[in-house]
């Protein structure tokens, strides 16, 4: 099960996130959330996976169905706080070099810019 | 459960790719995998049971996925069938390649070869059949194998 509570830091909308994402309720929780975010204006978008135990090759797909979804509306989607499983995934996967990942929550915010 | 062989007989569902993936954290754990060999073969399981429930059987309620487990001298054994319409494995996109590396799907298969030894896929016509291979080394059995 999957549990998501966002906040708003200076424009930045922090999603945090943990659990699984994985297919059915974790991925459609993701996906649902973000749609949100974006009807709702939110375009500043920080996952932070510090608490996601695992993802699958759904999660992986939402994952990047989000960042497209965003950069096709002048947003971003970035990642915080990687655990180690979930960065070997993002590495064997190559999507480690799309994504911008970071570690730190206050320079992760300040890198959307104003 | 802790036999030399297992076998399932599951529904065209979401809740079998969980079932799939808890069987095969149990099997390979009682068989002496732990640390990331368990979990890379938990996982290959989980996305070849998407593979089966989702593209192959297409959610047929009507139809139904076969996961065996197998202990084998240096290796356990995977096997995973489906009753879809099969698919030929030659013409899976490379999800590495530039052009493809945003897209939503496709990256199952790959999962599965990275996290095991050798897989092997089988058209059975209909349907299709995938054997997964993790072999044993050091701490699953005592006999030592090198990695390639």
């Amino acid at each position: 099960m999957m549990k998501v509570t966002s906040r708003q830091v200076d424009g930045v909308t922090i999603v945090d996130l943990s659990g699984r994402i994985t297919l059915g309720e974790g991925s459609a929780v993701l996906r649902d959330t973000v749609r949100e975010l974006i009807r709702k204006g939110q375009k500043k978008i920080l996952l932070n996976l510090a608490e996601v135990s695992y993802i699958d090759s759904s999660g992986i797909g939402e994952l990047v169905s989000a960042y497209t979804s965003l950069r096709n509306q002048a947003g971003d989607l970035k990642l915080l706080n990687l655990t180690k499983k979930v960065h070997d995934l993002l590495q064997i996967t190559k999507l480690y070099t799309v994504f911008d990942i970071k570690d730190d929550e206050a320079a992760a915010v300040a890198s959307f810019g104003a | 459960m802790t036999g030399d062989r297992v076998s399932y007989t599951l529904g065209s569902n979401l809740e079998s790719v969980n079932q799939a993936e808890t069987a095969a954290e149990k099997f390979a754990s009682a068989a002496g995998f732990q640390g990331d060999e368990l979990q890379e073969i938990a996982m290959a399981v989980r996305e070849a049971a998407i593979n089966a429930v989702l593209h192959g059987n297409a959610y047929d309620p009507a139809k139904t996925i076969g996961i065996s487990f197998e202990r084998k001298p240096g290796m356990l054994e995977i096997t995973v069938r489906d009753q879809g319409k099969g698919f030929d494995v030659d013409r899976v996109p490379d999800p590495l390649a530039p052009e493809n590396l945003l897209k939503q799907s496709g990256r199952g298969i790959f999962l599965i070869r990275t996290y095991m030894d050798e897989v092997r896929f089988r058209n059975l016509d209909p349907g299709t059949e995938l054997v997964l291979i993790k072999r044993v080394r050091g701490a699953a059995a005592g006999t030592k194998e090198k990695a390639e």
